[in-house]
């Protein structure tokens, strides 16, 4: 009874250790999380008893002996195939600890299941075959847990039992790792030679099969690793996640203590709003807190009414982080859908979703080797340096320095479906004063177009609500042809035939330009480009806002045209030409003969805009 | 260094859950089976949002097989936290007799449990739900993810499982998808015990050994709760100290002979015997992959 009572005392306040292990499925992985389970009695019987059957089916090991690595794969059909293919978490502890071991596969497609894991874990353990020693996936495994900012590394070099438990062999690898590992930003990396199978010095030292060893067992090194240190405790970063305000006396911002510390009377700000206060508690429901830190979860009232939502940041008064909506990052890429410069997604960081677009991607890293490789997306598990932009800034902090503000996660807007990781670096190619490497004229106005599009602020009034009132979409109707009088005058019929039908119509001469829109044009040669670039932004203003708007411009050129379309987007031109020939290379989708009755051509176009939806069927 | 205990990191992480959840969703609820995990997670919840209340309602799925005590208990402990409960049973189900001994436990947990449960989440338009289950519970529940996407038909796949890292969690979904959010996802069985005796959280009686009416089946003592309870030929109600390690409907769930009258008794007991929890519940045995079945098909 006292023991027990003793027991769960000791178990509540135990320190908590989360690793990842990565190993294929040769290099005995499995085997040791059953053994980490199995010796630590964490095992039960009835676990044991359903394993006994299912190792008659499929065990690999050798008759009479327990298959540890079935106690492991959870799911239908990785115990079909044998491997395990996705991140399983386990749980075992020891009178020192708790540990939660993300069990991560080692195939080299499942990048993802191994970043995923390695994104909570303090320490990671490596294995490695004694009898391959340092292969291709053991880089892989140590550049990805760097990656991950984990600081521990525990690499064990397993299967020691086979080659009959050689020093040299161990320390072989030993050397051979540490000349890679100089690489990688890991400072504490441990050595242990282990057999998994056998149990060597996995939860004892064994001094019979290793004399030439005196280290601790790989037990004993995850039971006193001190990762205390490893959460950043001096930058307050408090993301609010829910505003409490049960009655007028109470209004408390609840959230998580993600870094640093918080206490009653900090002098703190409140990001994006500038706000400063005093915090007057630090409330939870077993009571205030004389401080608060990382990972709590706690509720912060302030001295003043602050108006704070959802989504908003506490830091301290001097210690901001950075305040951006243009930065570099490192994405882990999860999805089948490649990614590449100017695709959409949702950015959750920090508690909130925010909307971004992928700016750039400038290389990628071949995760085997760590070099840089030119690219211009990123498959799935690709690695890769990627500018994004959001429309409203992030308060970020660089992934090396604080692990909760400077990570983030990329949402796919339409399926919903988490597409890539993401940790913040240094900006090195990022700078916003100067302008971006940019290839030709039309790649400019691409981009100039997306990036419009993307910062595009929308009203409440939505495109359908405006059909449904006008009984018409909004389009840009562009005249040309050879006469600049003919051009013009079949123009203005147009607008006036829609507008005598109820339509909402606008007709703007080209030449009108010059004298008003750009009208601060001096520069003779940049006159007509700049001319067309603003009748482009003001056909989509107008597009946008329900109208059919018509402009007339002689014998436009196919750049010309291409220049208007493009800067149309998200709506799509309509073009109009007036024929006297049939040499005139301009792409239209109505070719009409100048010569024809003007009636009768503006019929034509009417048609062509009830064919497009543009226009209902009935005004024709 | 500033470091917070086991217990402490595990309560700070099911608030954080709680809190981000209720944040990204419209209309979430918490499923309430009555459980001793079900207590934990209420009171959690409860931390999560003090001084305010639940900003959810507690959803209860009757199969109406439960044991008397438990629906009992579920009325007090939801009437003495100020819960909003919300009872939904199979009607369907409910009119034709649906029962465990003429259907089998599978077809039975289907129409009662699982078609009950869709009907609920339905019924409320609830886009996401809290549930209570652990990952160490059973196999396939140690690759579940924190948030776990449902598709319109409320079912789970295995293989197209949103990624999860850090505690940056997506509960985005389109209309008619949801997503079940399960706070507890690394709480083991010792830590809700320690959690449940150091917080003083009410729990049902059932959990404590006492005499109580039962048959031998299936290497299992059934307990006979009501006259509804079918005895087969010659089998005779015998009084014996049990308790139950998992609460659900009483002619599935199995009782294990003890005088653990304590949570120390029971702690004690779990790990000198070590037969893990859900053996007792007899649909666990249909076939070694039920659950991951029964995941699949939308059964929490």
């Amino acid at each position: 009874m006292n023991t027990i009572d003793t027991f769960l005392n000791e178990h509540e306040h135990k320190n908590l250790l989360r690793f990842i292990t990565c190993g294929s499925v040769d290099d005995g992985k499995s085997t040791l999380i059953g053994r980490l389970l199995y010796d630590s009695k964490l095992i039960y019987e009835d676990q044991l008893s359903s394993l006994q059957d299912a190792s008659a089916k499929n065990g690999t090991t050798g008759s009479g002996e327990i298959d540890y690595a079935l106690l492991l794969d959870g799911l239908k059909a990785e115990r079909e195939q044998g491997i395990t293919i996705d991140v399983a978490y386990r749980y075992f502890a020891t009178p020192q600890r708790k540990f939660i071991i993300a069990d991560t596969p080692g195939h080299e497609q499942y990048t993802r299941n191994m970043a995923t894991g390695a994104s909570t874990a303090n320490l990671a353990v490596i294995l490695i075959d004694a009898r391959y020693g340092v292969v291709t996936q053991t880089r892989r495994h140590a550049f990805i847990a760097s990656l991950l900012g984990i600081r521990h590394l525990l690499v064990a070099v397993n299967k020691m039992d086979i080659g009959g438990y050689q020093e040299e062999t161990f320390l072989q690898i030993r050397q051979s790792f540490q000349d890679f590992a100089r690489k990688l930003d890991i400072p504490d990396i441990r050595y242990v030679p282990i057999s998994a199978l056998k149990g060597t010095n996995v939860v004892t030292r064994a001094p019979q099969a290793t004399p030439w060893y005196e280290g601790p067992s790989l037990l004993e090194i995850l039971e006193t690793v001190d990762v205390s240190s490893d959460v950043n405790q001096r930058d307050l970063r408090f993301p609010v996640q829910v505003v409490l305000r049960p009655h007028l006396n109470f209004r408390g911002f609840a959230g998580s203590v993600v870094s640093g510390t918080v206490a009653p009377g900090d002098r703190i700000r409140v990001l994006p709003s500038n706000v400063t206060s005093t915090v007057a508690r630090v409330v939870t429901a077993d009571g205030d807190l004389p401080e608060a830190f990382a990972p709590q979860a706690v509720t912060v009232e302030l001295d003043d009414e602050v108006d704070i939502s959802s989504g908003d940041m506490i830091v301290h008064e001097n210690n901001r982080p950075q305040v951006k909506d243009r930065f570099e990052t490192v994405v882990i890429w999860m999805s089948e859908t490649p990614l590449k410069a100017g695709d959409r997604y949702l950015v959750r960081h920090a508690g909130r979703f925010v909307k971004a677009r992928i700016d750039a991607v400038l290389y990628a890293v071949d995760v085997n080797t760590m070099e840089q490789c030119q690219a211009e997306s990123l498959g799935l598990n690709g690695i890769g340096r990627v500018v994004v932009e959001t429309t409203q800034p992030l308060y970020l902090d660089a992934y090396a320095a604080n692990r909760a503000t400077g990570s983030l996660i990329l949402v796919d807007p339409l399926s919903n479906v988490t597409a890539g990781a993401a940790m913040v670096t240094e900006d090195v190619f990022v700078d916003a004063d100067t302008p971006r490497v940019v290839g030709d004229a039309a790649a400019l106005l691409r981009d100039h177009v997306d990036r419009r599009e993307f910062h595009w602020e929308t009203g409440l009034v939505s495109a359908k609500d405006r059909l449904l009132r006008n009984r018409h979409v909004g389009k840009t109707v562009l005249v040309t042809g050879a006469s600049a009088q003919a051009v013009q005058r079949f123009g203005k019929e147009l607008e006036l035939r829609l507008f005598k039908l109820n339509l909402n119509s606008y007709y703007l001469g080209y030449a009108s330009l010059a004298r008003g829109l750009a009208s601060d044009v001096r520069d003779i040669r940049s006159e007509h480009d700049a001319q067309v670039q603003r009748l482009g932004e003001l056909a989509r203003i107008l597009t946008d806002a329900g109208m059919i708007f018509i402009t007339a411009i002689p014998e436009a050129d196919a750049f010309t045209v291409e220049r208007l379309k493009v800067l149309n987007a998200p709506s799509e031109l309509l073009v109009v030409s007036l024929e006297r020939d049939a040499r005139r290379p301009v792409p239209a989708e109505a070719a009409l003969d100048e010569a024809v009755e003007i009636a009768q051509n503006v019929d034509a176009v009417l048609a062509l805009l009830a064919d497009h939806r543009v226009i209902p069927e009935y005004c024709i | 260094m500033k470091t917070l205990s086991q217990l402490k990191q595990l309560e700070a992480e099911s608030i954080h859950i709680f809190r981000d959840a209720v944040s990204q969703a419209q209309n979430p609820v918490l499923l309430y089976s009555i459980g001793k995990d079900s207590s934990v997670l209420v009171r959690l919840a409860q931390k999560a949002f003090y001084p305010g209340r639940l900003p959810f309602s507690v959803l209860h799925i009757d199969s109406t097989w439960k044991f008397r005590e438990m629906i009992a208990f579920r009325d007090r402990f939801c009437a003495e936290q100020g819960l909003d409960l919300i009872v939904h049973s199979n009607e369907e189900g409910r009119a034709k007799g649906v029962n465990p001994f003429d259907y089998g436990s599978r077809a039975y947990t289907d129409i009662m449990k699982t078609q009950a449960l869709l009907q609920a989440l339905k019924a409320g338009k609830f886009d996401l739900a809290f549930g209570g289950a652990r990952r160490d519970e059973e196999k396939s529940r140690a690759k579940e993810r924190v948030f776990s996407f449902r598709d319109r038909h409320q079912q789970w796949d295995p293989k197209n499982q949103r990624p999860e890292l850090w505690n940056l969690y997506n509960a985005r979904v389109n209309p008619g998808e949801s997503v079940r959010v399960f706070p507890l996802s690394n709480w083991t069985e010792t830590d809700i015990w320690q959690y449940i005796r150091v917080e003083k959280i009410p729990i049902v009686p059932l959990y404590f050994a006492a005499p109580r009416p039962v048959v031998a089946r299936d290497g299992q003592w059934i307990m006979v709760d009501d006259d509804r309870m079918r005895l087969e030929p010659g089998e005779r109600p015998q009084e014996r100290w049990v308790r139950f390690r998992t609460l659900g409907c009483y002619p599935l769930t199995g009782a294990v002979e003890s005088r653990a009258a304590t949570i120390e008794d029971i702690v004690a007991e779990t790990m000198q015997v070590r037969v893990s929890e859900r053996s007792t519940r007899v649909i666990d045995h249909d076939s070694d992959s039920s659950m991951e079945q029964k995941k699949r098909e939308g059964y929490f």
